[in-house]
């Protein structure tokens, strides 16, 4: 605060508070407008986290197959709606609906990872 | 009031000004953001092994990295046969061609095959030694060989032909084929033993669901035939009130079930296993001998773990005592309530490979990990049950810890587990090798 305070008093001091607001303004706008673009171009990238709709898909593959695609009585999942995926996990985990594995396992994830690895399975390609 | 119009000197320095904080922005933005992967030239990675673990880590290095890491996996057999579903080969209901998958898979991945055997590893010029064609280097090396048997304690089982007079059939392929032509051999009325080491061991419910498929193969082919298990631990170590059920129900009659049993030898002669306090008489032995990981993880130190298995990070599976190896599956030293599992293999095989792939692309390794458990046990042909469980990184302590209130185990066999069983083994033979 005490820098943005100095710095805005500098540059009102040397251009004026007219101006001052308007190279604050535009800085501030060309600094969110770069943070999007690079958080929405890298978004796969290197902080902890960005992986972990596909982490934990690799979990659930074992049963219900590389990213989704089943071969077996286990449903796919790649390419359905994430909302439907993260209801039907809540459901097993609160036992409103009956299951014979899942409901132990969903009790194991948080609501961020289930979010996370619905997400991961909507973006698949449908098998 | 507004600011005089600035003199040419003037804008000259706001302009200035506007682009010093402008790029300051574009800095600080960059600096926030996520940074683009830097790959090391052309990253090699060796996979010893491709069973649950070492298949799987290589496809998913070579699918993770979008090919750019170069995986050579080396591996003695020509196909991989697999160990869940084999005690149903041992039963009669399945064939060893019905858990049999070539890989063929892999190569498709753009892995390279290398049908050998590692011999040894060279930790500081990161290669490794084969016993038959050229060495390979690495910039990091994953050990996946399963377990070795240990014969030290078992003195007349020591001989290549004392094994194959009591096979242990630990290891899916010739050993299963030869147990199940031993039990079809054996004149209705006589006597099937199995034997089972103290725990650590592989696969912790398989000898009971191995009862189960005998004792399925015999109240439907040879009624008059009855089966020992001689367990040297003091209970049922997995899925007890499964098999307990299956025992009092389904094969009332058929199994004699013997609690801290440790083996002493066994007499060829009389046929006879020789315990501490009694003495068993069997036309069929199946002793499976304790086991500690294969001899490729044992080098440079790596079984820190009672000489036995391997100590590794749990965030990356890398060896403790070595810098670049890492050891997956039954050769690792498990986190508590971690069961040396095929599934476990291919989970943990998973964490390795987005750990491998972050290190080499100069990424952060995921810091939290989390994996599942899900485990199947037929009773018979078509009946089974599982055990599940969570299993989440604590970084406090270190290790994987099983995730409150998750997992659970059946306590009575269904056909839809059954179904269920099946369809897991196809699904995760593909998600290894295809």
């Amino acid at each position: 605060m005490n820098l943005g305070n100095g710095l805005a008093m500098d540059l009102a001091m040397k251009f004026g508070k007219r101006r001052a607001i308007a190279i604050v303004a535009l800085s501030l706008s060309i600094w969110t407008a770069f943070t999007l673009w690079t958080a929405l171009t890298f978004a796969a990238g290197a902080t902890p986290g960005a992986n972990a709709g596909r982490d934990i898909a690799a979990n659930c593959a074992a049963c219900h197959g590389t990213d989704g695609r089943s071969r077996g009585a286990m449903p796919s999942l790649a390419g359905r709606d994430p909302r439907v995926i993260v209801q039907s996990i809540a459901d097993f985990r609160d036992g409103r609906r009956a299951s014979t594995v899942m409901g132990q396992l969903a009790k194991g994830y948080t609501d961020d990872q289930i979010e996370s690895v619905a997400a991961y399975f909507g973006a698949q390609a449908k098998p | 009031m507004s600011a005089p119009r600035p003199g040419t000197s003037e804008r000259v320095r706001w302009r200035r000004e506007f682009l010093r904080i402008a790029g300051a922005s574009l800095a600080a933005a960059a600096v926030g953001s996520h940074s683009r992967a830097s790959w090391a030239a052309s990253p090699r990675v060796v996979v010893v092994g491709a069973g649950y673990g070492g298949a799987t880590a290589a496809k998913y290095i070579r699918k993770w990295s979008g090919g750019k890491i170069d995986v050579t996996v080396v591996e003695r057999e020509a196909a991989f046969v697999s160990c869940p579903v084999s005690n149903l080969v041992i039963g009669g209901s399945r064939t060893l061609a019905d858990i049999t998958v070539p890989f063929d898979g892999l190569v498709q991945w753009g892995a390279r095959i290398v049908h050998d055997e590692a011999v040894d590893i060279d930790p500081v010029a990161r290669s490794i030694k084969l016993r038959r064609g050229d060495g390979l280097s690495y910039d990091r090396l994953i050990l996946s060989p399963g377990v070795d048997f240990i014969y030290d304690d078992i003195p007349s089982l020591r001989t290549a032909e004392a094994q194959a007079r009591a096979p242990h059939a630990w290891k899916a392929g010739p050993q299963t084929v030869l147990l199940r032509a031993q039990l079809e051999a054996m004149a209705d009325g006589g006597v099937f033993a199995i034997h089972i080491p103290k725990a650590p061991f592989r696969c912790p419910p398989a000898p009971y669901e191995r009862a189960c498929q005998v004792a399925h193969y015999f109240s439907t082919h040879k009624k008059k035939s009855r089966i020992i298990v001689l367990d040297s631990n003091e209970e049922i170590q997995s899925k007890k009130a499964l098999f307990a059920n299956a025992w009092e129900s389904l094969y009332k009659g058929y199994i004699d079930y013997r609690p801290n049993s440790a083996l002493v030898d066994v007499d060829f002669a009389t046929r006879t296993l020789q315990l501490d306090f009694e003495n068993v008489k069997a036309d069929v032995i199946n002793v499976i001998p304790p086991q500690r990981a294969g001899a490729i993880a044992r080098r440079l130190g790596m079984a820190n773990a009672n000489d036995r298995f391997c100590q590794v990070d749990f965030l990356t599976y890398e060896s403790t005592a070595q810098r670049g190896i890492h050891v997956l599956g039954d050769a690792i030293q498990v986190a508590p309530l971690m069961p040396k599992s095929g599934h476990m293999a291919n989970q943990q095989a998973k964490v390795c490979a987005a750990a491998i792939v972050a290190l080499l692309s100069g990424e952060v390794v995921n810091p939290t990990p989390i994996m599942a458990n899900a485990c199947y046990s037929y009773i018979d042909d078509k009946q089974a049950g599982h055990v599940t469980s969570v299993h989440a990184y604590d970084s406090a302590q270190k290790t994987m810890i099983v995730a409150p209130g998750s997992g659970g185990v059946s306590q009575t066999a269904t056909e839809s587990d059954g179904v269920f069983a099946d369809a897991w083994a196809h699904n995760i033979w593909a998600d290894m090798l295809l």
